[in-house]
């Protein structure tokens, strides 16, 4: 019903781009996510869905628009004095590492 | 004694003071309400019983000295994302079922020194990506008007919690509605303040231009007093805004004739059900009554939130979720064979559906040859929004109209198609992408369901806006129901 009423709303045409198997894979790849097979198509269609519903953005003129990246438009990036602040609480934050060794992370070999 | 539940936060803060009764009577009144009810609404996804009863006691002992803050005693739940020290914090995720905060998030640390006591962390759509609650890894909250609903979301157990009086009050996100959209549904008062108000130190981030903490409470003086102790500046968060935070609670008096009240054209619109929009049009009504005038606004770009919002959410997600890589915490696969299958397996594994299409959704619209097409020009579209409601506010203090187009909604109903779900929150989302502080106020309700009515105000304008929905909540009892079964 809402979505009958948006398509209404913004009817100029855009693309409707269907996104392919190998597409999927290549933006999982990208996002360093494992999908099962079965979970290839569902997203195809969802991600596919999603992007022809952001394509209504399209019609909308932005010419001369600066973009906006933040909500709160005069604020600056805050500074700090250049001195140390944080204490050692290694052993603390490593108690939630799957694996550590001298207080060291231990990932797969990465360099043979 | 039996009707600790009942009580409003503001009044139990007062009757610990005067010591009509103690934290840990009142703690274990609420730590067995819980218990009762955590089968049926699945709100909390850990209880902290002895840690609360311990609180209780201490805070007892400072009521006792006379000293103590403006919470001290009072129990409170947390969602689930703000990090607890020594406290599970699982975000509703696999990813994080085994994180074990080392901190305390600042809202965290605020409201334990104002005295507040923790009684649990509540349920909550994955990565507070929902808005049902059904995303969560532990399975959906359920909402207390009717177990076979959902909540909203993402704040849904927090919702929940709040609307069948287990806890007086619980603190919440908001990234496109997630404080607003469960409150409307569950009957209760929402609060999302300022971008910038309440810190973002220790709250797991999502979109982290939009992200900002509230609260959910049963009144809008409830949520003005615990927004109070919450919020702030704190130099830990970048983003956090070094602007004096007012006496919200002292404020909520202010009379309101001559209020210019903005009836925000585009969210009458055809999608609203029409026995929503008739509650929400009879308590306009009775703003007008109250001394306050109403005048039609439109912002026309506003219907392009929900695109814009499904661009900057996703884009900001992806970015943020990167962090989950099974090396320094979190969830980790098995016998990884290498680096990258480590990666993949452990992202695969600990995140659910709806993180990963938001996270491929991201990381799609970030690409190289679709950045410009997807994320500029979503930041464009935001940019004319945020120009629609700076150009509002020249004209009325504050905008009005309702916060979610229907009633809850059934288990299941929306889980098909992430549009349909998505399109919730078309209302709540205009907020978030220009900054605004807004609440939502119970206003009614249409077949046994609460209906909720958003109040919209300009940046920094948290005093005005509650006042204007506590001045609401003196002539109504909307917010005063319980669902059967919780009174």
């Amino acid at each position: 019903m809402i979505l009958r009423w948006f398509s209404q709303f913004f009817s100029a045409p855009h693309i409707l781009m269907a996104l392919t198997r190998e597409q999927i894979a290549s933006i999982a790849a990208l996002a360093r996510l494992e999908l099962s097979a079965q979970e290839i198509p569902v997203y195809q269609e969802s991600l596919s869905r999603i992007l022809e519903f952001v394509g209504a953005l399209d019609a909308c003129d932005t010419a001369d628009v600066v973009p906006m990246a933040h909500p709160l438009a005069d604020m600056s990036q805050r500074l700090r004095p250049d001195v140390v602040t944080e204490e050692d609480r290694r052993d603390l934050y490593q108690a939630n590492a799957p694996l550590t060794a001298a207080g060291l992370y231990l990932v797969p070999k990465v360099i043979e | 004694m039996a009707d600790f539940h009942s009580s409003t936060l503001t009044q139990l803060a007062a009757d610990l003071r005067a010591r009509r009764f103690s934290s840990v009577e009142l703690v274990s009144a609420l730590l067995a309400r819980i218990e009762r009810h955590q089968g049926a609404l699945n709100a909390f996804i850990s209880v902290t019983r002895d840690a609360a009863l311990a609180a209780a006691r201490s805070a007892d002992r400072e009521l006792a000295a006379g000293s103590g803050g403006a919470l001290t005693g009072v129990p409170i739940a947390h969602k689930d994302l703000f990090c607890t020290a020594g406290v599970r914090t699982s975000c509703g995720s696999r990813m994080l079922d085994n994180f074990v905060s080392p901190y305390d998030a600042t809202v965290v640390a605020r409201l334990k020194r104002a005295g507040a006591v923790m009684v649990g962390k509540t349920n909550m759509d994955e990565f507070a990506m929902g808005s049902s609650n059904e995303t969560s890894y532990y399975g959906p909250a359920r909402n207390p008007w009717n177990p076979a609903l959902v909540p909203g979301g993402s704040s849904g157990g927090s919702a929940a919690a709040v609307a069948a009086r287990l806890v007086p009050g619980a603190t919440a996100t908001d990234t496109g509605g997630s404080i607003r959209q469960p409150a409307a549904l569950c009957g209760i008062t929402g609060m999302k303040p300022t971008y910038g108000r309440v810190s973002r130190y220790g709250m797991v981030a999502f979109a982290s231009s939009l992200d900002q903490g509230g609260v959910l409470t049963v009144s809008a003086a409830d949520a003005a007093l615990m927004l109070r102790e919450m919020a702030g500046f704190d130099a830990a968060d970048s983003t956090s805004v070094d602007t004096p935070v007012p006496d919200y609670v002292a404020a909520l008096a202010a009379p309101l004739a001559g209020l210019k009240i903005g009836l925000l054209k585009e969210f009458f619109d055809e999608g609203l059900d029409r026995d929503n929009e008739q509650r929400v049009r009879e308590a306009l009504r009775v703003f007008e009554g109250l001394g306050a005038s109403l005048r039609e606004v439109s912002l026309p770009h506003l219907p392009l939130s929900v695109p814009v919002y499904y661009v900057v959410a996703p884009a900001e997600c992806s970015a943020n979720l990167a962090r989950y890589d099974g090396v320094r915490f979190g969830h980790r696969c098995d016998s990884p064979r290498d680096l990258n299958d480590m990666y993949r397996r452990s992202r695969g594994e600990g995140f659910g559906a709806e993180v990963k299409r938001r996270v491929m959704t991201g990381t799609y619209v970030l690409s190289a040859g679709y950045y410009d097409a997807y994320y500029l020009k979503a930041q464009r579209v935001r940019a004319l929004i945020n120009a629609d409601f700076i150009r509002a506010f020249q004209s009325v203090d504050v905008l009005m109209g309702p916060t979610t187009p229907t009633p809850a909604f059934a288990i299941g109903a929306k889980t098909a198609d992430p549009i349909t779900m998505y399109l919730n929150d078309i209302y709540t989302i205009g907020a978030n992408l220009a900054g605004l502080p807004a609440v939502s106020v119970p206003c009614g309700f249409v077949q046994n369901l609460p209906v909720g009515l958003q109040i919209v105000g300009p940046h920094f304008s948290e005093a005005r806006v509650l006042n204007a929905a506590h001045a609401f909540q003196r002539v109504t009892d909307w917010h005063t129901r319980i669902p059967r079964g919780y009174a």
